[in-house]
């Protein structure tokens, strides 16, 4: 297990000491240390206005793969009607196809809408393109939810809306978060969308990375790729922290 | 099941079912529709394609120089989900058996790498495999390399980082069924006299070789489908199907053939996977 986690961690480790080089090389370990690529992410537009725009498409991705999932993860739960089941066959459907199908779909189609290059359309690609993630947790919650509970509150004379607001959504909410959690962070870091859909017109940090990559390396990279390690693992920590998070992820309820 | 009108609810499943549906129809279904039909059309100047019916665009994409790139692609994508599976399965198994406390920890490190763009990979690879800040530094250290060597690109640069992008989703894709493994199946196994090893081998890998291959199937199919890494980690060798459709769809404006190499792909994803998931259900019900 531990050279599983190193091998996970090495390449962070080696990012974060090139990250830190005083001067414009990219040396392992580095020399001289400075956070002088930091300063330049944060402050120079050339990096922090695609960085910008990664984050709002990401927030808005996130809203959307949400308002997908959580009414369709009801109606499953609550009538599980015959189309709700092929509709949620669909949204389990987008992670289980090669990622550059789904990209040249996302471009095609919108070369036929006349919508191509317009920034929104990242953001219904990726919001679709990441159903899943907030589905599988939604689905999760769902099941977890004690029917028995719901049941009895309707019994008392409780209406479907109040129902809602105190039984299902505390219960539910956990699973919410974390769905959007996976949605957002994924968006942040995807590039093949991103690329085909809005490469030219609405660069995000992803795109200009790679765009980068083939003029020569920066420190900056860097220093950015450890920012992005950094604002994930704290996202999934604050999870972990919040909730359950083996729990979240389909362990079943036993704890030990 | 009682409040509002019980069981079929009237109208508000399918009230609350019509953006889910639309949503998923206009930007998963239609994609797909438009791809397939493109992939039928010509290519013209000046403009993305022209309608047409014609089968060019396949008879370019089943050419030797694109079966080509499709056999590296399943080659690359097998023997990535191969070593996946060797070690994610006892990783995740391992796992499922710590305190939750630690489990926790472990979870947020994967999640954290799956997460991690491919981009980001790409570039932190290339950096550990270069000559100026690699490991081959630290080997040199160690004294077993005379001078420092770069790694990358090459067939092993793209092998190392398309595992590191493929075993986190292994991790959590297995993370569910084993974690709900009985665990009184290894403890009986031990109880009769199994290594834990023999254990793991003759108890839990059949029991959860159902969940095994579609989590396979999975990784499998994200492989085939990757494109940041074998292009900017590989030679023109390890180039697999994904660069290729990209190069002519973005670059060479050729969406036509991009789309034919994309039905051609899809088609053998899903076959390669349909045929792992038949593998282990059918087994599943032999023992049913």
């Amino acid at each position: 297990m531990g050279a599983v986690a190193l091998y996970l961690l090495l390449p962070i480790l080696v990012i974060a000491g090139v990250s830190l080089n005083a001067k414009k090389v990219l040396f392992f370990p580095p020399q001289g240390v400075s956070l002088r690529w930091y300063r330049e992410f944060f402050t120079q537009a050339d990096w922090s206005a695609p960085a910008l725009r990664s984050v709002v498409v990401a927030l808005l991705a996130g809203v959307i793969a949400v308002s997908i999932a959580a009414p369709l993860a009801y109606v499953v739960w609550r009538w599980g009607t015959r189309l709700s089941r092929a509709v949620l066959l669909l949204g389990f459907a987008p992670f289980a196809l090669p990622p550059v199908v789904t990209a040249l779909g996302a471009l095609v189609l919108w070369i036929v809408l006349r919508s191509f290059g317009q920034p929104y359309t990242v953001v219904l690609s990726h919001g679709v393109f990441l159903v899943t993630l907030p589905l599988a947790t939604i689905m999760l919650g769902f099941a977890g939810l004690n029917r028995e509970v719901v049941e009895a509150a309707v019994t008392m004379g409780a209406t479907p809306a109040t129902v809602a607001r105190t039984v299902v959504w505390p219960n539910l909410r956990p699973y919410v978060v974390a769905g959007y959690i996976f949605a957002f962070v994924l968006s942040l870091n995807e590039y093949i969308i991103a690329y085909m859909t809005v490469g030219f017109t609405f660069e995000t940090l992803p795109v200009k990375i790679f765009n980068s990559l083939r003029y020569g390396y920066s420190p900056v990279m860097a220093a950015i790729s450890l920012l992005f390690f950094l604002v994930a693992a704290l996202l999934f920590g604050l999870v972990g922290k919040v909730g359950d998070l083996p729990r979240l992820l389909g362990a079943d309820a036993r704890s030990d | 099941m009682s409040a509002s009108g019980g069981r079929r609810g009237g109208a508000a499943p399918n009230l609350l079912l019509a953006w889910p549906a639309a949503a998923l129809l206009v930007l998963f279904v239609a994609p797909l529709a438009v791809i397939l039909i493109v992939s039928f059309f010509r290519r013209v100047q000046a403009a993305f394609f022209e309608p047409a019916a014609v089968l060019d665009n396949y008879a370019a994409a089943l050419a030797p120089f694109y079966l080509e790139r499709l056999g590296v692609s399943v080659v690359l994508a097998v023997a990535v989900a191969a070593v996946c599976l060797a070690v994610g399965l006892p990783f995740t198994y391992l796992l499922t058996r710590l305190p939750r406390r630690r489990q926790v920890k472990y979870l947020v490190l994967v999640l954290a790498s799956l997460s991690l763009s491919e981009v980001i990979v790409a570039f932190s690879w290339s950096l550990m495999l270069s000559r100026t800040s690699g490991v081959s530094n630290l080997l040199v250290w160690l004294g077993v390399l005379d001078a420092p060597r770069a790694w990358s690109p090459g067939l092993a640069a793209v092998l190392l980082a398309l595992v590191f992008v493929a075993l986190p989703l292994t991790v959590l894709t297995f993370y569910p069924p084993v974690s709900r493994l009985n665990p009184e199946l290894v403890e009986a196994a031990a109880t009769l006299g199994a290594s834990p090893v023999r254990a793991f081998l003759s108890v839990v890998v059949p029991v959860l070789r159902r969940a095994v291959a579609g989590g396979v199937a999975l990784v499998f199919i994200f492989v085939l489908g990757a494109y940041v890494i074998p292009q900017s980690l590989g030679r023109p060798p390890q180039w697999t199907v994904p660069v290729h459709i990209t190069d002519q769809a973005v670059l060479k404006s050729n969406l036509p053939l991009a789309a034919a190499l994309a039905v051609v792909l899809l088609v053998v994803g899903v076959v390669v996977s349909a045929g792992l998931l038949a593998f282990g259900l059918g087994r599943r019900r032999v023992e049913a």
